[in-house]
C-alpha cells in the first residue's frame, strides 16, 4: 500500500522526462501459427548491466492462439488527476488482451519486475457477456478505470453490432461494461486517446474482423472499405460529438497520438495507405473554436520496385507502399516517429510546428525490397513496426511484426522476431545501436513494447508543463 | 463558561474547515490545475486559480448545508435532544466504518466533467461524509442557542440560521486553507509538491469520523 503517489506517476510530461531512465522493457511475443502459447518477454535495457539487450525472463500463457498485440498498465500518471482521487494506485499490473481469442490476462510485475506472474485471466465469454464486444486492442487507464478498445462486435466473426470501448475496474479487473452512451455513426474501431483536463477523446478505425483476421482483403482495400474516419467524443458524457472523414482513399486510420502536454489541443494520426498512389500519411488534428479539424501534414511516397522483388499481393502495383503502421510522439511533443513497415524505414519528424512536420532523421532497416541488415550484421526480417520511445526521448525501441496473417502476405516465409534500439541525437537524428539486437525464440514474433515505469504511448498527464 | 464552550464549538467548526481544505481530496489540486491549464504559471494563471476557488467553496458549503438542514428540521423535537445527539454519533461512526471497509472511490464522481467545479466539490464532500464532521458542533451550538420553550417555527428558523452560519464559516475556513495551499503550489512549491505532499488520508479521514462520532457520545464536551 502506498501512502504517497507511486513514484512513476508524474504530474506533467516534463517531470516524467526527468525521471530515472528505464532498465526493463516488456515485449509481447506471439506464435503466428498458434502452435505455441503467446508470452511476455522481459528485456534488459540497462546499459550498465551485463545482460543488456537480452531476454532475461519469459512468461508463457496457459493457452494457445491468443495473438498478443497491444497492452497497457492498470494505472499511470492519469491517477494524479485532481478529479478522481486515485492517486494511491500502483503501476503494477499489465493488462494484455489476446486480439484473436478475446481473452485478457492481468500480469503482476511485483514483487520482482524481472519475473512477472499471472494475476488473473478473464475468459472471452465473460467479455462477450458483459459488453457484446470482442477482439480487445488498445488499453489506457483513465478517470473511470481501465479503458479498452475493441475491433469486433458480437457473433462468431465479430460483426454482430459495432465494436467499441469497455471499462474495467482498475483494482479488481472486473469488466464493468460498455463505455459509449451515444456512439453516433461510429461503426469501426482501432485506437483511442484523450486530453483528460479538456475532457475529450479521439478514436480511429482499422477494419472489421473479417477484413483483417485472415489477412488484408485486397478487394476491400481497393474498394476503400477499410476505416478512414476520426471520431471525437465528450469523454465524461461518453458521447460522440464529431466525425472527420479523411476521404475514402485514406485507408486505415490507425494510431492516435495527442500532444502529451494537456494545455495543447492537438495531436497526430497515421494513415496506412492512400489507394490512389500507395503513399502513407501523417495527419494533424486540432481543436479550435469548439470544433475539431484535421489535415494531412506529411506524405511518404511509395517506392517503385521490380515485379519479381515483390510478394504476389503487391506485384500488380510495381511499387512498395511505405505502410505507416505505427507512430509515436516524444514526451516533449517535439519528435514524431513514423514506422514505414513496407519500405523498411523509421522516420523522425520534428513537429515543433504541429501542422508543419519536417523530416529530422531516418534509418533504414528491413523492408520488402530494401531488406536492409542491422549494423550488427544480423538480418532484420519484416520492417520497423511497433515503436516505443524512452521517457527522456533519447532512445527509440521497435519490433518488426505487424499482425500474423499480414506479415505472411507482405513478407512470405518466417523472418524471425526482433527488437532493436536507436539513439536520438540532441537535435534530432537517429543512429541504430549495433550492440542492441534482441532475437526472439524460434517460431515467435514480437509486437508491442512497454517500458518499466511508463513510456510515450502509455501515460496521460493532467497538468501542463510549466 | 457559556462563552468559553461556544467559542470552542466555533473553533471546531473552523478547525474542521481547515482540515477539509488541506485535504487534496477536497479540491485544492483542481484549483492549481485550473490556474495552470487556463493561464499558466504567472499572474494570469493565479487569477484563474482564484476564480476556481469560488465554485469549490460553494459546492462545499452546499454539501455542509445539505447535511445540517435535516437536523435543523428536527429542532422542534427539543425534548429528544439526547436521542438526536446519539443518532448523529451513530451516523458518524457508521460512516467512518463504512469508509474504512469500502476503500474504493465511487465511480460516479469520475463522470463529473472538469468544468463543473461546484458540482464536483458538492459531490465529493457528500461522498466522503465531510458534513457529518460538523454535526456535533452544530448540535451543540443549537442547544446553546435555545434558551427555553419557544414556538416550533421560531425554533426551526433559529436552527436553520445556525446551520447557514456554521456551513458558511466552515466553508470559508476550508477554502482559505485549500486556496492557500493551491497558491503556494502554483506560485512557489511547484507541481513536484503533488508527489511529496499528497498523502493517502483515507484511513485518517475515516478514523476522524469515528473519533468525532465517539466524542459526540460525551455530552459534556458539546453542551454549551
Amino acid at each position: 500500500m502506498n501512502l504517497r503517489p507511486d513514484p512513476t506517476f508524474h504530474p506533467s510530461p516534463r517531470m516524467a522526462m526527468a525521471a530515472p531512465p528505464e532498465t526493463l522493457a516488456y515485449t509481447l511475443m506471439l506464435s503466428p501459427d498458434f502452435s505455441q502459447p503467446d508470452a511476455l518477454a522481459v528485456v534488459d535495457v540497462d546499459p550498465s548491466s551485463g545482460t543488456c539487450g537480452q531476454i532475461v525472463h519469459m512468461l508463457a500463457m496457459p493457452n494457445k492462439g491468443d495473438e498478443f498485440h497491444h497492452f497497457g498498465w492498470n494505472a499511470c500518471s492519469s491517477a494524479l488527476s485532481p478529479l478522481t482521487g486515485h492517486a494511491f494506485l500502483q503501476r503494477r499490473y499489465l493488462i494484455i488482451p489476446g486480439i484473436r481469442s478475446s481473452r485478457i490476462y492481468v500480469i503482476d510485475t511485483q514483487p520482482d519486475p524481472r519475473k512477472p506472474t499471472i494475476h488473473k485471466i478473464i475468459e472471452p465469454e465473460e467479455l462477450f457477456a458483459r459488453t457484446g464486444y470482442s477482439r480487445p486492442h488498445t488499453v489506457h487507464c483513465g478517470p473511470e478505470g481501465v479503458y479498452v478498445s475493441t475491433l469486433g462486435g458480437g457473433g462468431a466473426d465479430g460483426t454482430d453490432g459495432p465494436p467499441g470501448i469497455f471499462i474495467m475496474d482498475c483494482e479488481t479487473f472486473e469488466i464493468r461494461g460498455r463505455w459509449e452512451m451515444d456512439r453516433g455513426p461510429q461503426d469501426k474501431h482501432y485506437d483511442f486517446w484523450w486530453n483528460l483536463p479538456r475532457d475529450y477523446m479521439v478514436s480511429s478505425e482499422w477494419g472489421l474482423p473479417p477484413q483483417y483476421e485472415n489477412g488484408v482483403v485486397p478487394e476491400d482495400l481497393l474498394a476503400n472499405r477499410y476505416g478512414h474516419s476520426l471520431h471525437f467524443w465528450d469523454l465524461r458524457a461518453r458521447r460522440h460529438v464529431q466525425t472527420i472523414d479523411l476521404g475514402a482513399n485514406h485507408q486505415m486510420a490507425l494510431e492516435v497520438r495527442p500532444a502529451h502536454d494537456p494545455a495543447k489541443e492537438y495531436g497526430f494520426l497515421g494513415v496506412v495507405v492512400d489507394t490512389n498512389n500507395l503513399e502513407g500519411s501523417i495527419w494533424t488534428w486540432w481543436r479550435e473554436g469548439g470544433k475539431f479539424h484535421c489535415e494531412k501534414t506529411a506524405a511518404i511516397p511509395a517506392e517503385p520496385a521490380d515485379k519479381d522483388a515483390l510478394p504476389p499481393l503487391l506485384q500488380g502495383f510495381g511499387a512498395v507502399p511505405p505502410l505507416v503502421t505505427d507512430i509515436d510522439l516524444s514526451l516533449d511533443d517535439r519528435f514524431l516517429y513514423v514506422a514505414c513497415w513496407g519500405t523498411g524505414e523509421l522516420r523522425q519528424y520534428d513537429v515543433s510546428e504541429p501542422r508543419r512536420p519536417t523530416l529530422a532523421g531516418s534509418v533504414h532497416l528491413g523492408g520488402v525490397v530494401r531488406n536492409t541488415a542491422h549494423p550488427s550484421g544480423k538480418a532484420f526480417g519484416y520492417g520497423p513496426q511497433m515503436l516505443e520511445i524512452s521517457r527522456d526521448g533519447k532512445r527509440v525501441y521497435w519490433t518488426n511484426s505487424l499482425y500474423s496473417t499480414w506479415d505472411d502476405q507482405f513478407y512470405p516465409g518466417e523472418r524471425g522476431g526482433a527488437m532493436v534500439k536507436a539513439d536520438v541525437g540532441p537535435d534530432g537524428g537517429l543512429t541504430l545501436d549495433p550492440a542492441f539486437h534482441v532475437e526472439f525464440p524460434k517460431g515467435y514474433r514480437a509486437h508491442q513494447i512497454r517500458l518499466e515505469g511508463g513510456d510515450c504511448s502509455t501515460d496521460s498527464f493532467c497538468y501542463p508543463n510549466v | 463558561m457559556f462563552e468559553q464552550s461556544t467559542a470552542l464549538l466555533w473553533l471546531a467548526v473552523l478547525g474542521s474547515g481547515l482540515y477539509h481544505g488541506l485535504n487534496p481530496g477536497m479540491g485544492w489540486p483542481l484549483a492549481v490545475s485550473a490556474g495552470l491549464m487556463n493561464g499558466g504559471a504567472g499572474h494570469r494563471g493565479r487569477a484563474h486559480l482564484l476564480r476556481a476557488l469560488g465554485p469549490l467553496a460553494l459546492g462545499h458549503f452546499a454539501a455542509m448545508l445539505a447535511m445540517l438542514l435535516p437536523f435543523a428540521a428536527l429542532a422542534t423535537l427539543a425534548r429528544h435532544q439526547e436521542e438526536i445527539r446519539l443518532a448523529a454519533s451513530a451516523l458518524l461512526i457508521l460512516a467512518g466504518a463504512a469508509l474504512l471497509v469500502w476503500r474504493r472511490h465511487p465511480r460516479a464522481l469520475a463522470r463529473i466533467p472538469p468544468s463543473r467545479l461546484a458540482l464536483w466539490s458538492f459531490a465529493v464532500a457528500i461522498a466522503h461524509g465531510a458534513g457529518l464532521m460538523l454535526l456535533p458542533a452544530y448540535l451543540g451550538l443549537c442547544a446553546a442557542g435555545s434558551a427555553g420553550p419557544e414556538a416550533a417555527g421560531a425554533l426551526m428558523a433559529g436552527a436553520a440560521g445556525a446551520a447557514l452560519m456554521v456551513a458558511a464559516a466552515h466553508a470559508a475556513a476550508m477554502i482559505a486553507a485549500g486556496g492557500a495551499v493551491a497558491l503556494l503550489v502554483h506560485g512557489w512549491l511547484g507541481l513536484s509538491f503533488l508527489r511529496r505532499g499528497w498523502f493517502d488520508l483515507s484511513i485518517v479521514w475515516a478514523l476522524s469520523l469515528i473519533l468525532v462520532g465517539a466524542a459526540t457520545l460525551q455530552p459534556q464536551l458539546w453542551s454549551a
